[in-house]
């Protein structure tokens, strides 16, 4: 006996195959099995969108910390896939920053294997480019591209050396792999504590200059142009960057990119009470920054959004500003915050919006279980959400093991109730369901 | 008056004049043989000291002292911060302790702001990180107010390592408030260029500006930022920005030098210009006792009793 869901009525958003209209869906176990109005199917468990609901493709996250193995009590695989389920993900990137580093197939397996217990949320473990994320010798990337990795990099340890990122490129080309970058100079960013600007200087705060970040995109664009590598650049946070992408893909370089929500929507000066859940990496930078990160996303400059969850416990971030670690939660907000800050004010559009979290992110991950289209015969990796519905960010707990949400107090508008990996739901009326 | 002192940009142009008009009364216990009055009896001021701080420690203590409340000294060296505990159990075993206020000194820039959310005592910043020294800059005007009849157009210069120095923002932004002119003078590499949106001019060039100074408050250079290369050599500084005696014969007569101490005699300062009459640091040290239990007083004392 087949297991059927149907979902009447609910407004379908799939950039994949251009649909936008309110219709009805069809599940039936793992797969799509119809898409229209009209649709019915005996035996099926009926949920009713009433025409408000959205349904989307699940959403990809190509950057998510999950800290496991090594800092299970920041976070483990299976919190942080009932955080990312809970968002509407049904795919992340996991970061290789563990303990041990993930610069091996061994430690990319155990990943796989805890996320596949875990059943929450696909995870797609990143390799490091090198090994112990040192900057200097090249991993196994093949390897780890034979265990499943499709996203390589020493995210937090931007590759400094330019021999190292040229030869990881032009390696990389043989898997024809994304190799990520978190471009940050290391001599001009040395102890930065936020964004070098006016409120450095006002708060007596160690700046990072947006400079840095851009020096770095412009060499290793430079680098995909000698080697024909594929370059991603991760949580652009510059406006100079972003003029830099749009040069490149308009040279028709092999160079992708995403943005993280709070990097849309936070400012340097947040931080005048020198609030650490504030305190991420790259830093929250300027008005004129965030102006550029948003026309890069509306225009597609910016392929997706990121949402670097950072999962801390809450005796790392109740310290001193510089002590505390940077970093912020991400997963349960993200499509909320694009929602609220780049949808409703009319800066994106909804498909837009759902092209930078799904099917963009997927395409460049090469998942093509994820991001839509949702068709028949498709997995039925979905995410149905309320876009009307107002919430307070931290007055329900988190999934997340961590608190250290950027946007804890804030009103944001839009919410998943249901989340469905394979035609499993992962979460259902707003709750994991496991 | 404000129930914690983290910057001075919280007080009000009113509230300035009356902290330094109570210190003016305050001074004076000072100069009794019996240096004490009964004020802050029964009340609990605790110094906590992250970074050593001689100087500023003993004038709180002396302050606190001096208005009869038990002060507590909490340094970090031998005591539970060495054992590893965090600022935040720190703080909460000092407020289950009864502290009524408490006065740190960090290392960190914003660290009083974070200790204010987690203690229901008075907490009164006495320097963090490259921040802000609040209580420093209101000792200078008191000191600036005992030679000048008004604030207004009064022109001050800082010169040294404005980039890295809390005396330096809460003094400019003090004099901002209350009237007078702020030169930032330095190498530009000590200077961040947004500090002309603190309502403060900027030089590069101290000989072009000591002709028209009320007040020439020179800063703390540490040896430091020269291994780190915002200058490339000691003697260079000091031959740019140092205030030997030839520069103070460019200061009009009626202009006096000052220092927040401790001095580097010979790089940011000649020794005999330290020595000079019109250099009146020590008057600054003095000031500082009574502008600090004018603080305590004014927070804890009068409202709060």
């Amino acid at each position: 006996m087949p297991n059927r869901v149907l979902f009447r009525g609910v407004r379908l958003v799939d950039p994949a195959s251009g649909h936008d209209a309110i219709t009805d869906v069809l599940i039936e176990d793992e797969q799509v099995m119809a898409v229209g109005n009209g649709t019915t199917a005996a035996k099926a468990h009926v949920v009713d969108g009433g025409g408000g609901l959205i349904m989307a493709p699940g959403l990809v996250d190509l950057h998510a910390h999950l800290r496991e193995p090594g800092f299970e009590h920041k976070e483990t695989i299976e919190t942080g896939a009932r955080a990312a389920a809970a968002g509407g993900y049904t795919a992340v990137c996991a970061m290789p920053n563990t303990e041990p580093v993930a610069d091996n197939a061994a430690v990319v397996m155990e990943v796989r294997n805890l996320a596949d217990k875990a059943g929450l949320c696909g995870v797609l473990p990143a390799g490091a480019i090198t090994r112990g994320l040192a900057g200097e010798a090249l991993t196994d990337i093949a390897e780890m591209w034979e265990a499943g990795v499709r996203l390589f990099t020493d995210d937090h340890n931007c590759v400094q050396s330019s021999r190292v990122m040229r030869l990881a490129l032009e390696y990389a080309r043989a898997f024809d792999v994304v190799i990520s970058q978190h471009a940050q100079d290391a001599a001009l960013t040395e102890g930065w504590q936020i964004h070098e600007g006016y409120y450095s200087a006002l708060l007596g705060l160690t700046g990072a200059p947006a400079e840095a970040e851009s020096i770095v995109v412009g060499r290793d664009i430079a680098l995909a142009r000698l080697t024909g590598g594929r370059l991603h650049i991760t949580h652009t946070s510059a406006a100079l960057s972003v003029e830099q992408i749009r040069s490149a893909k308009t040279r028709g370089l092999r160079v992708t990119a995403d943005v993280t929500p709070h990097h849309l929507s936070l400012l340097d000066e947040d931080l005048v009470s020198y609030d650490t859940y504030l305190r991420v990496n790259p830093p929250l930078r300027s008005a004129e920054d965030r102006q550029a990160l948003r026309e890069g996303a509306a225009d597609g400059t910016l392929d997706a959004v990121a949402t670097d969850h950072a999962p801390h416990a809450a005796e790392d971030k109740d310290q001193e500003f510089d002590q505390a670690p940077p970093g912020t939660t991400g997963l349960e907000t993200a499509l909320a915050v694009v929602l609220t800050e780049l949808v409703g004010p009319g800066l994106i559009s909804l498909s837009d919006a759902v092209a930078r979290m799904s099917t963009r992110p997927a395409e460049i991950l090469g998942l093509g279980e994820h991001g839509g289209p949702i068709a028949p015969g498709r997995p039925a990796n979905l995410v149905v959400f309320d876009p009307e519905a107002d919430w307070v960010v931290g007055e329900r707990p988190f999934h997340s093991m961590a608190r250290n949400s950027a946007f804890t107090g804030r009103k944001l508008r839009g919410r998943v109730i249901h989340t469905m990996l394979l035609g499993t739901f992962t979460v259902r009326e707003g709750e994991p369901t496991r | 008056m404000i129930k914690h002192l983290l910057s001075i940009t919280q007080l009000s142009r009113e509230d300035v004049g009356r902290i330094l008009d109570t210190a003016e009364s305050f001074r004076e216990v000072g100069t009794r043989v019996i240096k004490k009055v009964p004020a802050l009896r029964g009340r609990t001021v605790v110094n906590l000291f992250y970074e050593n701080s001689t100087r500023t420690r003993i004038s709180f203590e002396l302050a606190a002292k001096r208005l009869s409340a038990d002060v507590i000294n909490f340094s970090t060296s031998g005591s539970s911060v060495s054992k590893g505990e965090s600022l935040k159990d720190t703080a909460l075993t000092l407020q289950a302790m009864g502290a009524d206020a408490i006065v740190i000194r960090h290392s960190s820039s914003g660290a009083p702001y974070t200790l204010s959310h987690w203690v229901s005592a008075s907490v009164l910043n006495a320097g963090d990180g490259t921040h802000e020294h609040p209580t420093q800059a209101l000792l200078d005007l008191f000191t600036i107010r005992e030679h000048f009849p008004s604030f207004e157009g009064l022109r001050l210069a800082i010169v040294g390592d404005i980039r890295h120095s809390r005396v330096a923002r809460s003094l400019t932004f003090g004099m901002a408030k209350m009237g007078g002119e702020v030169t930032l003078v330095g190498p530009p590499t000590l200077i961040p260029p947004e500090a002309t949106a603190w309502g403060a001019g900027v030089s590069h060039d101290l000989d072009a500006v000591l002709p028209k100074l009320d007040v020439c408050y020179m800063l703390r250079v540490q040896r430091e930022r020269q291994r780190q290369q915002f200058f490339p050599s000691v003697r260079e500084y000091s031959r740019l920005w140092g205030l030997s005696r030839t520069r103070v014969d460019a200061l009009p007569d009626t202009a006096v030098i000052m220092h927040p101490g401790p001095m580097n005699r010979g790089v940011e300062i000649a020794s005999d210009v330290a020595d000079l009459p019109r250099a009146v640091i020590t008057d600054q040290v003095t000031n500082g006792i009574a502008v600090r239990m004018s603080l305590l007083y004014l927070m804890l004392g009068v409202d709060r009793a």
